[in-house]
């Protein structure tokens, strides 16, 4: 381990409670370094990795050589490793991308070698193989390659899992720590937060996100800057997700994966996401022209989505760069690592990326010695193909009736070592409210439960019960 | 195993239940997924229900609890989620003790329905506290005592969307504004007329919302009337109606479901495709007053008696009907030969006067003049005699 100067001096001090900052944090609490996780919000896990796909891929679009390709084919080793230990899913639906014109069908060679340069099963398939398996796929399909490893996970419940985890092991985290200031003093950087509190620590990791340019202006001018990539997404009622079992991709364009056809751990079918640029890091508006548009892509593609309803909408903000590849580095001299620019597969890619980041660590500033026993913190499922509170015996009172939630769950997440602080959290922590009525039958019972500690919602008391 | 199974303790299931009982079925089980029995009406606590039924009038609690105390005897478990509808009368349940299966001669499915929400309807903008449906608008206030934001603009001008007003005004909302894509409101006038003079509430007709504006809470938001914009400063946003059968149940079931009412398709004696199930009430379509759905759950446990003693007319001895022209939807799907008069009830999608006919290959069974409103019920009678040996049959408003 790295000599500690004093009690309060962090090894490490990660900026952003995302996807990647959390899989940091566990990586290094796990190594033995002490740590500290520092997030903006008031909750975490409330930027970009709010709003993704919530797919785990093979990696097997990725340009190989890349060190997206690498930390993607990592990370999707590594979930599979973990995952059953911290109780995470993993539904290995496989996917084919659709060529739908001649034209896409003769880039299908070049995807299936590329897969396999980047190590990921894939073979071409003919259209009639795709119709048996998705007979009910709309005309004009050409042809398509098929790649068995692409996956649907929880794409909330995991890094919830990693920071719990890396706090189960000595790690620390901090909410509503915004980091406004940071000096180098020696070799101890000073970090002032918005909250006052100042952190000391060793080395410094930005996972910012959308703010990492921002954040990189502490110790260095950027040499990347922050595009913020708007996805809107569209997802579909529970009825609709037997349309199509394995994820449908497009054949990529220059720019964009474009839109995808996919099941969601919890049971329903997503349709998007769109790609667009803009300036704002922290807002993420959906558009009715975009979410029709989505909507028609699904029907074209699924012509039997016309019979199934929308359940909810959502847009995230992907922290794109003018590059295309991760910006990852980690400068010696400012004892700082960046880690920037991870655009799209960062909830794959976190554990691969924690991984390399700690070998940079190490190559930099010295080799860490992990504990002899490593403490694991298994998450609730709430995935429906694995068992749910609702399905026990004894169960508490089921409060969300679309999702199936139950009080003791909405407890849970007040109860845990990083309690839930906003209305967001909560429904992305438990599936309230996140159902086929969005709240019509349970937004009042929910907000009883939370009583006064979710800011948004209101208290009961304040209007006379007369009448009731 | 059971008679009858009654899935939802709302009005139709609770009528149904009772009637039941009073015609001597004693192992009749009614199962509410929420922890108390009365369904929907429990939300609206300003007077309204009852008159149809108990020809007198509550508020929506008093008359759960009237229809609860009317079905004493029979066995409500509240609290128990069915969480699947098998074939042959089998239903899963999320008991407290865990997943049971229960089996039943008959199922009635009474889910009612549900408000479509702001993410259905796809409006732009952020997504913060504050936006919500009438009916948890309604229990936040009236059950929960909450207030759950000061100024509300109401999207939507149903019969419900007035009812929001009313409960608004008894929590202290101010409401900016009602606003209707519409040239004229969807409930029946004068209920505009009331609600400027009275309640003193801005009805926008021909008004698009175009944006909801807030990170955390609802600012504001824009609206779009005869092509000028402008904000309403808010905290709140009430979308109100465009209700749907809860029917979630039915569709995860090898029950048909009915696209058009987004309800099961029954026959004339409210059975689903599935015979063992039965079905009444706002499940069937959206939507009808409280007092109507409660008729309907007596006239299908009239059914369902007949079924248990096993004198249920022929369910294939049926002409199917299908729907045409400026209909929006019209049910039962299935007509029955051996039940005397049929009557078919449907809405009209827009606002129209027309003429509604029933033919079968090109003979008019039945025929009348309509002056249609999307909130108007429209009912077309055809004595079932008419129908016999006919397997398609077709409604249409022209």
């Amino acid at each position: 381990m790295t000599e500690r100067s004093s009690s309060e001096v962090f090894d490490v001090a990660v900026i952003g409670a995302g996807v990647v900052g959390c899989a940091v944090f566990r990586e290094f609490s796990l190594a033995g370094a002490r740590t500290i996780i520092l997030e903006r919000d008031a909750d975490f896990l409330n930027g970009a990795s709010k709003g993704n796909s919530g797919l785990l891929h093979t990696g097997f679009d990725a340009e190989p050589g890349t060190l997206e390709a690498k930390c993607v084919s990592d990370g999707y080793r590594a979930y599979c490793d973990i995952r059953e230990r911290l109780n995470l899913p993993l539904r290995k639906t496989g996917a084919f991308v659709i060529a739908w014109t001649s034209d896409q069908a003769a880039k299908l060679p070049a995807i299936a070698d590329k897969a396999r340069l980047n190590g990921a099963e894939a073979s071409t398939v003919s259209a009639a193989e795709i119709r048996a398996a998705v007979p009910a796929l709309g005309e004009s399909v050409n042809a398509g390659v098929w790649v068995p490893g692409e996956s649907v996970i929880d794409p909330w419940s995991a890094p919830l899992a990693y920071l719990l985890q890396g706090m189960a092991n000595g790690g620390e985290a901090l909410r509503e720590a915004e980091v406004v200031e940071g000096r180098l003093c020696g070799a101890i950087w000073s970090l002032k937060s918005s909250a006052g509190r100042i952190i000391k620590a060793s080395v410094v990791i930005n996972c910012a996100g959308n703010y990492g340019d921002l954040v990189e202006a502490i110790a260095r001018p950027s040499p990347f800057q922050i595009r913020p990539r708007k996805g809107q997404f569209v997802v579909f009622d529970k009825s609709a997700a037997t349309l199509a079992r394995p994820i449908l991709l497009p054949v990529p364009s220059e720019r964009t994966k474009g839109v995808v056809v996919s099941q969601t751990a919890f049971g329903n079918l997503i349709v998007g996401p769109t790609a667009e640029d803009q300036d704002e890091r922290r807002l993420a508006t959906v558009e009715d022209g975009a979410l029709a548009g989505l909507v028609a892509e699904g029907r074209r593609i699924l012509p039997a989505l016309a019979r199934h309803a929308v359940t909810a909408v959502y847009a995230g903000l992907r922290p794109a760069t003018q590059f295309k590849d991760y910006q990852i580095e980690a400068l010696r001299h400012e004892r700082w690592i960046s880690v920037g620019g991870i655009r799209s597969t960062g909830l794959t890619g976190s554990l691969g990326i924690a991984r390399h980041v700690r070998a940079l660590y190490e190559e930099r500033f010295g080799k860490l010695t992990p504990p002899r026993s490593i403490a694991w913190t298994p998450v609730p499922n709430l995935a429906e193909d694995r068992p749910r509170a609702y399905q026990q015996n004894n169960r508490s009172e089921i409060v969300c009736h679309c999702e199936l939630v139950t009080a003791a769950e909405i407890e849970g997440a007040f109860a845990d070592p990083v309690p839930v602080a906003t209305l967001g959290g909560l429904r992305r922590r438990t599936r309230c409210m996140m159902g086929r009525c969005q709240g019509f039958y349970c937004t009042r019972r929910i907000a009883e439960i939370a009583a006064g500690r979710i800011r948004e919602l209101p208290r009961a008391a304040a209007v006379s019960r007369k009448g009731a | 195993m059971r008679s009858v199974v009654i899935i939802g303790a709302g009005p139709a299931g609770l009528t149904a239940a009772r009637v039941l009982r009073d015609n001597g079925i004693r192992d009749v089980l009614v199962l509410d997924r929420a922890a108390v029995a009365g369904g929907l009406p429990r939300h609206c606590g300003h007077p309204g229900f009852g008159l149809f039924d108990f020809r007198r009038i509550w508020t929506g609690p008093a008359y759960a609890q009237r229809l609860i105390a009317a079905a004493r005897g029979v066995e409500i478990m509240a609290g128990a989620t069915v969480t699947r509808i098998k074939p042959k009368g089998r239903i899963e349940i999320a008991a407290k003790a865990g997943l049971e299966t229960i089996e039943a001669r008959a199922i009635l499915i009474a889910t009612g329905i549900r408000e479509t929400p702001r993410s259905a309807r796809l409006v732009s903008g952020a997504r913060p506290w504050g936006v919500t449906t009438t009916g948890a608008f309604q229990d936040m206030v009236y059950a929960g005592a909450m207030r759950p934001f000061s100024r509300a603009v109401i999207v939507g001008t149903e019969l419900v969307s007035f009812s929001a007003i009313l409960t608004a005004r008894h929590a202290g909302i101010q409401v900016g504004a009602m606003i209707e894509e519409g040239d004229r409101i969807v409930a029946r006038r004068p209920l505009d007329l009331a609600s400027r003079s009275l309640l003193g509430v801005p009805i926008l007709t021909r008004t698009r919302l175009l944006r909801i504006n807030g990170l955390d809470r609802v600012e504001s938001v824009e609206i779009e009337r005869d092509g000028a914009r402008s904000t309403l400063a808010c905290d709140g946003v009430i979308f109100t109606g465009k209700f749907k059968p809860e029917a979630a149940l039915i569709e995860a079931s090898p029950i048909a479901v009915d696209e058009r009412t987004g309800g099961p398709a029954i026959d004339s004696a409210w059975r689903c495709s599935d015979p063992h199930c039965f079905a009444a009430g706002n499940v069937l379509r959206p939507v009808e007053h409280s007092g109507w759905v409660a008729g309907e759950g007596k006239s299908a446990a009239h059914a369902i008696l007949k079924a248990l003693n096993g004198a249920l007319e022929d369910k294939d001895a049926a002409t199917t009907l299908s729907v045409e022209g400026a209909l929006s939807y019209a049910y039962p799907q299935r007509l029955l030969w051996d039940r005397g008069e049929v009557t078919i009830f449907s809405r009209a999608a827009q606002a129209c006067k027309g003429v509604l006919r029933l033919t079968a290959g090109g003979e008019t069974l039945a025929m009348r003049r309509v002056s249609a409103l999307p909130e108007r019920r429209l009912s077309l009678t055809v004595p079932s005699e008419r129908l016999r040996g006919k397997r398609d049959a077709v409604i249409r408003l022209d």
